[in-house]
């Protein structure tokens, strides 16, 4: 034994040396690749600042601060009353922990070190370092498929693929962020603990699994993706012990950990997303028992029992997708937004899909399988391309590693034959210019089609002209040697290859920054516009959150539109009656009516839901179109949802929504027209509507039962008080109270106010 | 033109006509060794703030030299007293001035509603002596809006009370009272005989010979549309970094303090004539900053704001800050502005000490400030602190923990309520601190980062492994070991393909120059290396057959001898075949034929020997 090891160790130093080399430049690239994911998504703090972004995050933001406040107990325990007034909603038991916990934990630990970073900047932050963890998860994965050449490409692909981008930019505090991340380390753990078998990497491929519940709710799709393959290896005969300790475990142990989590408790295993999880669970069993009695089995028998799986397996399938499919409220998405989404990888996937069948192994039919699910999810509903982004950054990985590959062999080939056998070349170049001849024509055409349609499946030719070797083979002798089994392309053509990969992966790069810089990187709560002065700001949510805050009281309620909910109880610390955390529509239908109604029923609804100030976001003054105004409609339909008397049909001229003269005495007289553009015809004179693009229908009004408190400086948030009821002679109350006996006959037999 | 027009708030009237009756009763205590010759009182309304100056020739007509002057206060003014200074001035008025220090003190049998405040002479002043006396005292809170609530578009009227005679427990012999008022709209104020509004000036006086503790009030009610900018709290922390930077953040809480806002507040009044809707409203602040600052930065707990303006010169940098929306009456927000300025302007050293030398107020112009908190952060491992301040503050120390301390950071607290512009001087805290200690921090990382990689290193080398005998661990060793040879038996292989190669050259060769000799020779020197190749096999082979581990290569790397030796077989007999047909000079077309079987067989196994090595090279 001594005597091999003493020369191995002569012989392998080169080798390790070599070795090592290459391990400290992947660490190295891969470091790298953690920098480049983190700082693309800065774009949003470098242009405007370190701040929370959009919606959600806030109200994650909040829960953070609650739980780096008040601690993990108090948070469990979180009854939150300044939402949902006067309902209030138990936050501990309805969110997904996991980013919450993620940032919370983070900031801890920080601050336990004597860092001081505030809450904000942990939040700001988390989701470009999640973007990192989840390039060097892809590394992994991919690696783990298909070698350290495809993972490092999938990872510098994923640091910057514009769909997860869109999702984590720094200030987009949102579960995703640390979901994707989450997603793909657990796909990682479970290719591992297939292709290794161990038991050690299926427990942490459970605690993996265990942190994607607590962050997301689309865990779902792993619970669901891990199982069919299950069933792919099972029917494509790859069924081995390794299946079984990947797979068991994942379900026992998942299972009992999601139902640690609140917000999923039960469901784990009582609603019918997790069923295919069981059902496969079971089917592995049979197999496992079927594979232990095989022996025992005549082989006609074995086939019997293996169709009767097989059957099972495909009613289950073709039973289960719409089960997703049906979770989906979203729109599909457009052929742009993929574009737009996942740029040229979309060229690139089939060349990986390609590739992972070359020699199709349990990881790689994984890849394949996770691709193709997330296609079609993502197919479903636009939301779930972040599920397939990094997909296809792993394919598309593979894809450009291959063809790389390729191309810089055949250049080493070509060089060393040229240093080294160059008066060998003259002699024999006839037979070898015609052999190379023919390759050309082939790896030309083909060549040409790859880059056309960007998938270089390179992979194909030389397949194809190993068909075509062996009936050539006869003609040309000296051919199988020189191709060496694998494609050779000319030197020149490899050369050409290269550059056009790399000229398309700058236009993937350039694409990406660009998508970082403009496209996701607003915050949406400071907006932006540049005209021949320069920058100019709108910070107007601020302004008035700003207002809120400081000169309200602290228990006043305030009412909105559900959309502004989340940041009125984050900025402004004030009570709200609805917020984005859409989860009782009676609620909100109240809120919408009170919005359609003429001022004193809308005065009486808020009066009876203890409102205090009314906001309504209102663009017309500059031309910002996401306002109240143009959400006015939703309003409506919520509203006439519940509350029947409000009808759609009212608001509309003709089928179409107007606000100008041609609009209905109900659209005029509706609360949310008189709070937007109340005294708005005196800006100009005319009451001109910049995002509608004409003149308002009735521009002079007064208000008789709200006032104006405040309204921000482009006039984008207008804040209105609820004035106090007026002090009536009993004439005129007798004559009111008639007034109203009247109209609720009217409304007989209709809910008008489920609050009073 | 009825004069008091506006009824004055009740209880202070009281307060006033109470105290006028007990002045008279007391009149005859105070001594009168004192006597001021003539008092120019000078009472500056324009801001908020009220800063009054009182120009006293003090006499001494008693037979003993005095050392203090009384300066007396009704109660109701004295807790609204934010800074009082008397500066001193022999004979002529151009000599030079010297600060008094000045004390609160109660004489025997003073009325207890006076405050009064005894101001050391530098030497005590002679018998027949005189000596000139500026007292400036300044008030807040002294400016009641009235009325109380204004709508958007009113402007704010304010009312303030004095005495027309300067209160002193001494006699008068002359005096005046000029009051400047910031211009606008006067309302009304206190008619006497010999009292004129002239240019938003309002002069009382002058009046001859009176008593001590003479009285009689005053009340002005006029318009102020000033901003009364009161910061409810101010906290400003000063953090020294011996790096290079002093740090300063200050978090404000900013109130209106005028007539508070009723009704409605309406953006379009307010944008399309703001200085007339909304012209008690103020909408920026400016502060002054040292020169040089840098990084500064506005924001508040919701974000950046983005308002404000910048400029700097060498003497000072300017910043303009307009928070988030106007302020009107009663309105507040809060905000923290913060900047960094360099060391060496600020931190100076002396007999081994450092100290700080840097400003105690805040840099707003005209702002009150009602709770004023500065912390003084200084570096890990201070130590001797000593702070002087030249006013009376609250004094404690507690521990900060920012940036890897371990220790913490020794924090001065300095606390003072009412703090006016006044207030703007400089205050030192003197500290030690060795310059090695700046090195802790990065040492620690250092030696963090140093520990790490070792560590690193360690799990790299060392066997980790807990028994060295398990079956496992024993498994992975032989594993390892297998895989070296398979490594090193393919690395021959790769010989052997090259040897093969070269005989194919030769051939080539051969058919091109048609030189036997070197064909031949070839094919010897390939015959000789194929005898040393499989020669070095043979140790590597029976190594890796009795290895254990090897169950599932062993099958694979028989078969690959047993094809490549097929294949040098065929390759020697193509070879000669081939030499022998030229030897023999048959046609090239017979020659193919005669190895076209040949040939084929060569080429499956050359496929086969190269699909079993990447077979291998894959486990």
């Amino acid at each position: 034994m001594a005597e091999p090891e003493v020369s191995s160790a002569a012989s392998a130093g080169g080798w390790r040396l070599r070795n090592a080399f290459g391990g400290v430049l992947c660490a190295f690239t891969l470091l790298l690749i953690g920098v480049l994911a983190f700082s693309i998504r800065l774009f949003s703090v470098i242009k405007y600042e370190s701040v929370i972004h959009e919606f959600d995050p806030y109200f994650n933001f909040r829960v953070t601060q609650f739980l780096s406040k008040n601690g993990i107990y108090e948070f469990w325990n979180w009854f939150d009353d300044r939402t949902w007034y006067p309902l209030g909603r138990v936050i501990g038991g309805t969110v997904y922990p996991g980013l919450t916990l993620t940032a919370g934990t983070i900031w801890w630990l920080l601050n336990s070190l004597n860092i001081p970073l505030s809450v904000e900047t942990v939040c700001v932050f988390t989701a470009p370092i999640f973007s990192a963890n989840a390039s060097w998860a892809t590394y992994l994965l991919t690696k783990e498929a298909k070698g350290t050449g495809a993972g490092l490409m999938a990872a510098a692909i994923l640091a910057m693929v514009p769909s997860y981008i869109s999702r984590s930019v720094a200030g987009s505090y949102d579960n995703e962020a640390v979901a994707i991340f989450a997603l793909i380390f657990t796909f990682y753990l479970y290719v591992k603990t297939l292709n290794t078998g161990s038991l050690f990497y299926a427990t942490l491929n459970a605690l993996s699994y265990f942190y994607m519940v607590c962050s997301w709710g689309g865990y779902t799709f792993i619970i669901n993706l891990i199982p069919m393959h299950v069933l792919l290896c099972i029917v494509t005969g790859r069924y081995s012990s390794r299946l079984y300790i990947a797979y068991a475990p994942l379900v026992i142990l998942g299972t009992l950990l999601a139902a640690l989590v609140p917000v999923v408790g039960f469901n784990a295993v009582m609603t019918s997303e997790h069923f295919a999880s069981f059902l496969v669970f079971i089917i592995l069993h049979v197999v496992a028992l079927v594979y232990y009695i095989k022996g025992l089995l005549t082989p006609r028998l074995f086939k019997v029992a293996m169709t009767f799986v097989i059957t099972v397996g495909l009613t289950y399938a073709s039973k289960y997708i719409p089960i997703i499919a049906s979770v989906s409220e979203h729109q599909p998405p457009t052929w742009p937004s993929y574009f737009m989404d996942i740029n040229v990888l979309a060229f690139l996937i089939p060349a990986g899909i390609i590739s992972c069948f070359l020699p199709l192994s349990d990881a790689s039919s994984f890849m394949v399988l996770y691709l193709v699910t997330a296609v079609y999810f993502s197919g479903v509903m636009v939301r779930l391309m972040l599920v397939l982004a990094p997909a296809a950054c792993i394919l598309s990985g593979i894809a450009l590693s291959a063809a790389f590959d390729v191309l810089t062999r055949s250049i080493k080939f070509q060089l060393s034959k040229l240093f080294d056998d160059s008066p060998a070349a003259s002699g024999d170049s006839s037979p070898e210019s015609s052999s190379a001849g023919t390759v050309n024509t082939n790896s030309t055409k083909s060549e040409s089609r790859t880059e056309k349609s960007e998938t270089a499946p390179k992979e194909k030719p030389s397949k194809k002209n190993r068909k075509k070797e062996k009936e050539v083979a006869e003609s040309v002798p000296v051919r199988p040697k020189k191709e060496k089994r694998l494609l050779v392309l000319p030197f020149e053509l490899s050369v050409m290859g290269i550059l056009l990969l790399i000229v398309l992966g700058g236009f993937y790069v350039v694409h990406c920054v660009w998508a970082a810089a403009e496209a996701y990187s607003a915050p949406s709560i400071v907006l932006t516009s540049r005209n021949r002065d320069g920058l100019h700001v709108f910070d107007d949510f601020r302004e008035a959150y700003g207002w809120l805050s400081h000169n309200t009281d602290v228990d006043d309620k305030v009412a909105s539109w559900w959309d502004y909910g989340y940041q009125t109880t984050a900025m402004a610390n004030r009570t709200v009656i609805v917020d984005n955390n859409t989860w009782n529509n009676t609620h909100i239908a109240t809120v919408g009516t009170a919005m359609s109604s003429p001022e004193k029923a809308a005065w009486e609804i808020f009066n009876s839901l203890d409102v205090k100030y009314v906001l309504v976001v209102f663009g017309g003054l500059v031309g910002y179109p996401s306002d109240d105004i143009n959400k006015f409609l939703w309003m409506v339909r919520i509203g006439g949802g519940v509350f029947p008397h409000i009808k759609e049909a009212d608001y509309l001229r003709d089928g179409n929504y107007r606000v100008d003269a041609q609009a209905t005495p109900t659209m005029l007289n509706c609360l949310m027209y008189k709070l937007c553009y109340y005294r708005f015809v005196e800006t100009d004179g005319k009451g001109y509507d910049r995002v509608r693009g004409y003149e308002i229908g009735k521009k002079h009004f007064k208000l008789t039962h709200f006032e104006e408190v405040f309204t921000t400086h482009h006039w984008m948030v207008r804040i209105y008080k609820l004035k106090p009821q007026k002090n009536r002679v009993r004439g005129k109350l007798k004559k009111l109270k008639s007034n109203s006996k009247t109209s609720s006959t009217l409304a007989a037999g209709q809910k008008k106010n489920p609050w009073q | 033109m009825a004069t008091m027009a506006t009824p004055l708030p009740p209880l202070r009237c009281a307060t006033l006509l109470l105290l006028a009756v007990l002045v008279g009763v007391l009149a005859s205590t105070a001594r009168a060794d004192l006597v001021i010759s003539k008092a120019e009182r000078r009472v500056d309304l324009t801001s908020h703030i009220v800063r009054v100056l009182a120009s006293l020739k003090v006499e001494n007509v008693g037979p003993d030299p005095v050392s203090q002057v009384l300066l007396a206060f009704p109660n109701i003014q004295a807790k609204n007293l934010a800074a009082i200074r008397a500066f001193s001035s022999e004979g002529n008025a151009k000599s030079q001035s010297t600060v008094l220090p000045i004390e609160v003190v109660q004489p025997s049998g003073a009325p207890p509603e006076l405050t009064f405040f005894s101001a050391l002479l530098p030497k005590p002043l002679e018998k027949g002596k005189s000596l000139n006396l500026d007292v400036l005292t300044v008030f807040t809170h002294s400016l009641q809006p009235f009325p109380e609530e204004i709508t958007q578009a009113d402007a704010q009227l304010v009312v303030y009370q004095d005495s027309a005679h300067y209160l002193s427990p001494y006699p008068v012999k002359s005096q005046a009272l000029t009051i400047r008022l910031p211009g606008g709209r006067v309302e009304s104020y206190t008619r006497q005989p010999n009292a004129k509004l002239v240019n938003s000036e309002l002069k009382y006086g002058p009046f001859t010979d009176l008593p001590p503790f003479s009285y009689s009030p005053v009340i002005v009610h006029f318009e102020n549309n000033n901003p009364f900018a009161v910061a409810k709290e101010l906290v400003r922390e000063i953090e020294i970094s011996h790096w290079g930077n002093v740090q300063i953040t200050e978090h404000y809480n900013i109130v209106h303090g005028g007539a508070r806002l009723k009704g409605e507040f309406s953006r379009i009044d307010y944008q399309s004539r703001p200085y007339v809707r909304g012209v008690s409203s103020f909408r920026h602040l400016i502060a002054s900053l040292p020169p040089r600052a840098h990084s500064i930065y506005y924001r508040d707990e919701i974000g950046n704001i983005s308002t404000s303006h910048l400029w700097g010169d060498s003497k000072k940098t300017q910043l303009e800050i307009e928070p988030r929306f106007p302020l009107f009456g009663g309105w507040q927000t809060t905000f923290t502005i913060g900047y960094g300025l360099p060391l060496q302007d600020f931190v100076f050293t002396s007999d081994g000490k450092r100290f700080l030398n840097i400003t105690f107020g805040a840099p707003m112009e005209e702002i009150l400030i009602e709770k004023l908190t500065v912390k003084v952060v200084l570096p890990e491992g201070s130590k001797d602190i000593e702070v002087s301040v030249p006013f009376p503050v609250k004094q404690s120390q507690e521990v900060k923990y920012s940036h890897l301390d371990i220790a913490g950071r020794p924090v001065v607290v300095l606390e003072k309520p009412g703090v006016i512009p006044e207030h703007n001087l400089y205050f030192q805290v003197y500290y030690r601190f060795n310059n090695i200690s700046l090195l802790r921090e990065p040492m620690m990382l250092i030696t963090g980062f140093f520990l790490l990689f070792v560590a690193c290193i360690v799990y790299m080398r060392t066997d980790m492994s807990i028994s060295k005998n398990s079956p496992s661990y024993l498994a992975k060793l032989q594993w390892d070991e297998v895989q070296a040879t398979v490594q090193k038996i393919e690395g021959m292989f790769e010989q052997y393909l090259g040897v093969h190669d070269k005989l194919e050259a030769s051939l080539r060769d051969l058919s091109r120059t048609g030189d036997i000799q070197t064909c031949k020779a070839a094919r010897k020197a390939a015959d000789a290396q194929f005898k040393e190749l499989s020669k070095e096999l043979k140790p590597l082979l029976t190594s890796l057959q009795s290895s254990p581990q090897s169950y599932q290569i062993w099958p694979k790397v028989e078969d690959l001898i047993s094809k490549e030796r097929e294949m040098q077989e065929k390759l020697m007999t193509r070879h000669s075949t081939v030499v022998d047909s030229f030897e023999k000079k048959l046609r090239g077309q017979d020659v193919e034929n005669r190895i076209a079987q040949q040939q084929q067989k060569i080429a499956a196994l050359r496929q086969e020997i190269e699909s079993l090595l990447e077979y291998i090279s894959e486990i």
